[in-house]
């Protein structure tokens, strides 16, 4: 199968581990991500503060180049682009009026990458490419706002008890956790501008993962992880505590359990330590 | 069906019998006939009529029940919290919602219009009083100047390159945020450039901006902008 994908600033950036792991995860599923062809920003949550429509038609650019782009698929891994890319696609599907230079036919099913690998691809397919289960790897899946609200745009079914990655990370073999903090927003893009705010909702999810007995936290959104991996050293500084929770996305861990030889690589370059929980489990 | 939910319809079929429900005849004439327009405020303020037309949102069938603020993550941080924004906009309280810290700091997670039952968004609310902020006489009271300059650096940089541009646009919100002297005294600035030399070599972030090719095409789409938004 072949899909469009939109990598977005982050999995260039910050994310870029995510990237590079979603395609991977991908190819090891049997699926081939085609990059948009010049792609651009999606304008982020800034675009919305700006202007309605401008945000519409700034997201709309990347819907437009995935529908010349042929392939019924438009599958976008960064919660924040999907959710902006389906406010464009909702906008000009209830209000064309408002937008008379954009010509979206319709027809392109645009989704959030774990969406994709569970409605597409499916736990039967995931299960056949494990070689090596996670076993004995307690953690949390956390799946944040943007992939989910508001339900009406991005089509969520299960937006206030989300389970698709928790049941992908139990067909991993991994020993996943219940927790009540799966989609507690993380701060967002408030991080720069707030670093007090994000400080204090990132170390609520630490504590409430730690709570239930989990040693790492495993994710859908690069900002997210970048919210939750790169600042635990700010964090324990405002709490007195010692944090130090691994931060995985799932599609590493999809690929690490079907005995991808990249993903060491990809462990290494996440700010807080992953690498000694993983050699601890004798999973790496 | 299990033997609970059986029991429970029994018991709600006892309390509010279908029948009488359905067939309760015409309504008395004295009888007020209660409709769901009736909750909805009518003499609306020219400040609420603006932000319902710019956001898109019915603000004027907030009840105020409070389900929003009792889930919304950052209300702790807020000055106003967010469904009082709602009934002071409706009310046409300007400078107060204007100047406030909490249209700035709502982070768009729709929890709030996830939950609402009369179908609100607030993020649209606090984008549409962002912009009007902006907009009005209170521009230089703004409640949380650090985060108006990251959307705006943030914007500029997409605007320039196409894709963000990550290390300018940290760097330029920060020096403009107006904390810049905290920034130094306070010792922000260390976790910063920890930081920075942790993920420089990692190559999560890129020293040079990344060019998109169609550059005007996507600039143009800035002219949608207004004035006070421009970058
Ligand atoms: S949840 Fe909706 S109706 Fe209730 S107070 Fe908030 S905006 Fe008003
Ligand atoms: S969208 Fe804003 S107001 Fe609503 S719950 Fe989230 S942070 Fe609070």
């Amino acid at each position: 199968m072949k899909v469009s994908y939109y990598p977005g600033c982050s999995l260039s950036g910050t994310g870029k581990e995510y990237g590079e792991s979603t395609v991977a995860a991908l190819k090891i599923l049997g699926t081939e991500a085609v990059e948009l062809n010049d792609w651009s920003c999606c304008g982020a949550s800034s675009a919305h503060s700006a202007g309605k429509e401008f945000a519409v038609e700034l997201a709309a650019r990347n819907l437009l180049i995935a529908q010349d782009a042929g392939l019924d698929d438009f599958v976008i891994p960064c919660s924040a682009c999907f959710q902006r890319t389906k406010v464009a696609e909702y906008a000009l599907k209830n209000h064309p009026e408002s937008y008379p230079d954009l010509h979206y036919k319709g027809g392109l099913d645009v989704q959030d990458l774990l969406s994709f690998v569970y409605n597409k691809i499916g736990l039967e397919a995931i299960k056949k490419v494990v070689k090596k289960e996670l076993n004995g790897l307690k953690a949390v899946a956390y799946y944040g706002c943007q992939s989910l609200r508001h339900p009406e745009v991005t089509g969520a079914k299960n937006y206030e008890n989300p389970t698709q990655m928790d049941e992908i990370l139990k067909v991993l073999g991994a020993d996943v956790l219940t927790w009540s903090y799966k989609t507690d927003c993380c701060g967002g893009s408030l991080g720069i501008s707030q670093p007090d705010i994000l400080r204090t909702l990132v170390g609520k999810l630490y504590d409430k993962a730690l709570e239930v007995g989990a040693e790492c936290i495993v994710t859908c959104c690069p900002l997210c992880m970048a919210n939750l991996d790169m600042y635990q050293d700010a964090i324990s500084k405002k709490f007195n505590k010692q944090y130090n929770m691994p931060v995985f996305y799932f599609t590493e861990l999809i690929a690490l359990a079907a005995g991808e030889k990249d993903a060491v690589k990809w462990f290494k370059s996440h700010v807080a330590d992953s690498v000694k929980l993983l050699k601890e489990k004798k999973l790496i | 069906m299990t033997e609970t939910t059986e029991n429970i319809t029994a018991e709600k079929k006892a309390v509010f019998p279908q029948e009488k429900m359905e067939n309760s005849g015409p309504v008395p004439e004295n009888q007020t006939q209660v409709n769901t327009e009736s909750y909805q405020l009518n003499n609306l303020t020219p400040f609420a009529e603006s932000i319902i037309q710019v956001s898109g949102e019915k603000l004027n069938n907030c009840y105020q029940c409070g389900k929003c603020t009792a889930g919304c993550p950052i209300t702790y941080a807020m000055d106003i919290l967010p469904h009082h924004i709602i009934k002071m906009v409706q009310l046409g309280m300007e400078e107060k919602v204007l100047t406030s810290k909490t249209i700035w700091l709502c982070a768009a997670c729709e929890t709030c219009g996830t939950r609402c039952p009369n179908e609100i968004m607030l993020s649209p609310i606090m984008d549409a009083l962002r912009q009007r902020a902006l907009n009005s006489k209170y521009k230089n009271k703004i409640g949380e100047k650090a985060t108006a300059v990251f959307h705006r650096e943030f914007l500029s940089s997409i605007k320039s390159h196409g894709r963000v541009y990550e290390l300018m646009m940290m760097a330029m919100s920060i020096m403009k945020s107006g904390n810049l002297i905290n920034f130094i005294l306070k010792f922000e600035w260390v976790s910063y450039l920890k930081l920075l030399f942790a993920v420089l070599p990692k190559g999560k972030m890129s020293l040079f901006p990344h060019n998109i090719k169609k550059k005007k095409e996507f600039k143009n789409i800035f002219k949608k902008l207004n004035n006070a938004q421009k970058v």
